[in-house]
């Protein structure tokens, strides 16, 4: 059996997301532990300048499919390109990173390749055996431990939760011709959110806001501002139209795992728990000593959170 | 305009999910079922469209009996017609097979469009809509807030990290729901009442062609060896003070030399 690893990186612009390094650190150890070389794909326009960076993070062999049809995520092309990729590495493994693109095309190539896939995991562990995943269910209310039959096996790792590794390797570029049938979906427009926002998925501190607030999210966009962070929200503050839709958090919102996740004015509902209980340190600031946030949190404030975050944003600054 | 909706059921989202007795499923008593709230956009989504273009809205569902209910729902809220897929042997049934049963049974199902959830809110899978579209050969547009259909086209506002696409395909598609798409309707009591008569059929595997031996519990591609719940945090160090000020010098003392994160 082929031992080699397929990585699919994903890039914006000639800019590598952060999840594609993730992705090559990760395939890089397994890799290792398979005794197989690294592969990693790039897909895009005018991207063969950047894909030697992937060599940085362990890449053996960087396949590049370039073409100015390319520019677009669209499932079609990406699907194709990745299949006749994975047709000409056979690997045990392919790993892609699980943002809204590369679930997208996670999906639908497990479906063209009739392999099994595992989305969304936090880990990959290499046992003597087998390899196996760990994926949280019910938005992480339930961790599972799963093994895929057949090869190749899919995973689509969770962005943000595994760490990049830089090595003293420097990858091969191969550029690689492949025919794509033209896409049946075409983007027409992409509308950039104002200023640059951090993606709630990609965001390393988390400061979210819920009922408590009223509304009134100007304390915790400084907080999150001065932690470099992203601001979330409860469903609650969503339903209200304080938030937009992208920025709730739970269990039939965005699943997160920030280093640090800090909620205000957030009751504690198990839809919402669900969500953001795989961030590393939670924090919690509430007014009500009972609520059930504080059953689920590292660190708990008793008070008002109008009075007391604008005091955490003055501490901050201080450092 | 004919639009088929995926639907399932799943545990409510209230409910505390427990590990059964043999490690690798959930505890099911006494948990309730509803349909997935990201079917629930895709029904009202359905509707809507039907109201603007006319034509029927099918909804479609694998599961047990116990399923009926969900699809007695869809037709309450106005739905057409619903089909059941219901067999032990498909009991189980991976992501890849339950595709593979859902698409068999669209083959007697005339569509123009098809709707699924982005995920189930159990295994948070993402994985059956894009399936479904590679078997039945048709373009998938996946998270979508808005869509809009004319001339044989659908164009639709997709989300995607820190922006919103507007993606175009021509029919026939299949779509995947986003929070922010609609906000569905209740069944009223007239339409529950109507949704008596209306028809909900039920076909098994062979009915719609489906070999049992790619499907169900032994076939599964992805298998579970465990299930476990996630680590349990120790009781939160809650931070003391008299006065915002020492609540909040208090936290960052610890973000700061503690947790190293600030
Ligand atoms: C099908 C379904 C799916 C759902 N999915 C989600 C989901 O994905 N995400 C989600 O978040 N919810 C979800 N919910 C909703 C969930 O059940 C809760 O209703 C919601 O999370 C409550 O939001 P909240 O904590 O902001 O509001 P509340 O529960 O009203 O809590 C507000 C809290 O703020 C505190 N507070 C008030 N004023 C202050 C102040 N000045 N300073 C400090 N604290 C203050 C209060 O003590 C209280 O604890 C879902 C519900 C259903 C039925
Ligand atoms: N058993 C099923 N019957 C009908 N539709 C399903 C079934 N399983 C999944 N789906 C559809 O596929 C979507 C994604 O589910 P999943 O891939 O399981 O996360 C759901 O929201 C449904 O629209």
């Amino acid at each position: 059996m082929t031992q080699s690893v397929l990585v699919i990186t994903e890039q914006q612009n000639k800019v590598f997301r952060k999840v594609s390094f993730e992705v090559v650190s990760e395939g890089r150890r397994i890799a290792d532990s398979l005794n197989g070389e690294l592969v990693a794909l790039v897909i895009g326009a005018d991207v063969e300048s950047i894909a030697k960076d992937l060599g940085q993070y362990g890449a053996d062999k960087i396949l590049v499919a370039d073409d100015s049809a390319l520019y677009d995520y669209t499932t079609d092309a990406f699907t194709d390109i990745s299949a006749a990729a994975a047709a000409q590495t056979d690997p045990a493994l392919i790993i892609i990173g699980a943002s809204s693109q590369g679930k997208d095309l996670a999906a639908r190539l497990a479906a063209r390749l009739d392999a099994g896939l595992a989305m969304d995991c936090l880990a990959i562990k290499d046992t003597d055996e087998k390899l196996i995943f760990t994926r949280p269910l019910y938005g992480g209310k339930i961790m599972a431990q799963v093994e895929i039959e057949g090869t190749p096996q899919i995973a689509a790792v969770r962005p943000n939760v595994l760490s990049t590794t830089k090595t003293a390797g420097s990858g091969i570029v191969e550029k690689i011709d492949i025919n794509f049938e033209k896409s049946r979906t075409s983007v027409v427009e992409k509308l950039i959110e104002e200023g640059d926002k951090i993606e709630l998925t990609e965001a390393d501190v988390i400061v979210s806001g819920g009922h408590g607030t009223n509304g009134d999210f100007e304390a915790i966009e400084e907080l999150a501002s001065v932690l470099n962070g992203a601001v979330g929200a409860s469903r609650f503050a969503v339903d209200e139209g304080w938030r937009s839709h992208n920025d709730q958090v739970g269990q039939t919102g965005k699943i997160v795992s920030p280093s640090l996740y800090i909620a205000c004015g957030i009751s504690g509902a198990i839809q919402h728990v669900a969500g953001m209980s795989t961030s590393k340190t939670i924090v919690a600031i509430n007014k009500d000593p009972e609520a059930p946030i504080f059953q689920k949190a590292d660190i708990g404030i008793v008070g008002d959170l109008f009075e007391v975050i604008p005091k955490i944003t003055e501490e901050i600054k201080k450092l | 305009m004919n639009v088929v909706v995926l639907v399932k059921q799943v545990p409510d989202t209230e409910a505390l999910i427990q590990v059964a007795e043999d490690g690798k499923s959930i505890n099911t008593d006494g948990i309730k079922w509803i349909m997935n709230p990201y079917d629930e956009l895709a029904v009202e989504e359905a509707l809507q469209i039907k109201e603007a273009h006319g034509g029927s809205v099918t909804v479609l569902s694998m599961g047990l009996k116990n399923s009926e209910k969900i699809l007695r729902t869809a037709l309450a809220m106005g739905a057409d017609k619903a089909l059941l897929v219901d067999d032990p042997l498909a009991f189980a049934s991976d992501s890849l097979a339950t595709a593979k049963i859902l698409s068999a049974a669209l083959k007697e199902i005339p569509f123009d469009l098809i709707i699924a959830g982005q995920r189930g809110v159990d295994e948070d899978n993402y994985q059956v809509g894009a399936a479904v579209a590679e078997y039945l050969g048709i373009p998938q547009i996946s998270l979508v807030v808005k869509e809009e259909i004319s001339d044989g086209k659908i164009r639709c506002h997709r989300t995607v990290e820190g922006a919103v696409e507007i993606i175009e395909a021509s029919l026939p598609a299949l779509i995947t729901t986003q929070r922010g798409l609609n906000e569905p309707r209740y069944a009223t009591l007239p339409g529950i009442m109507k949704a008596k008569k209306k028809p909900l059929e039920t076909r098994n595997l062979a009915d719609i062609g489906v070999e049992p031996a790619s499907v169900g519990m032994d076939n599964r591609r992805v298998k579970i060896v465990s299930l476990t719940l996630p680590p349990q945090r120790e009781a939160a160090v809650m931070i003391q003070g008299e006065t915002p000020t020492e609540l909040g010098a208090g936290l960052v003392k610890i973000l700061h030399e503690e947790i190293k994160i600030v």
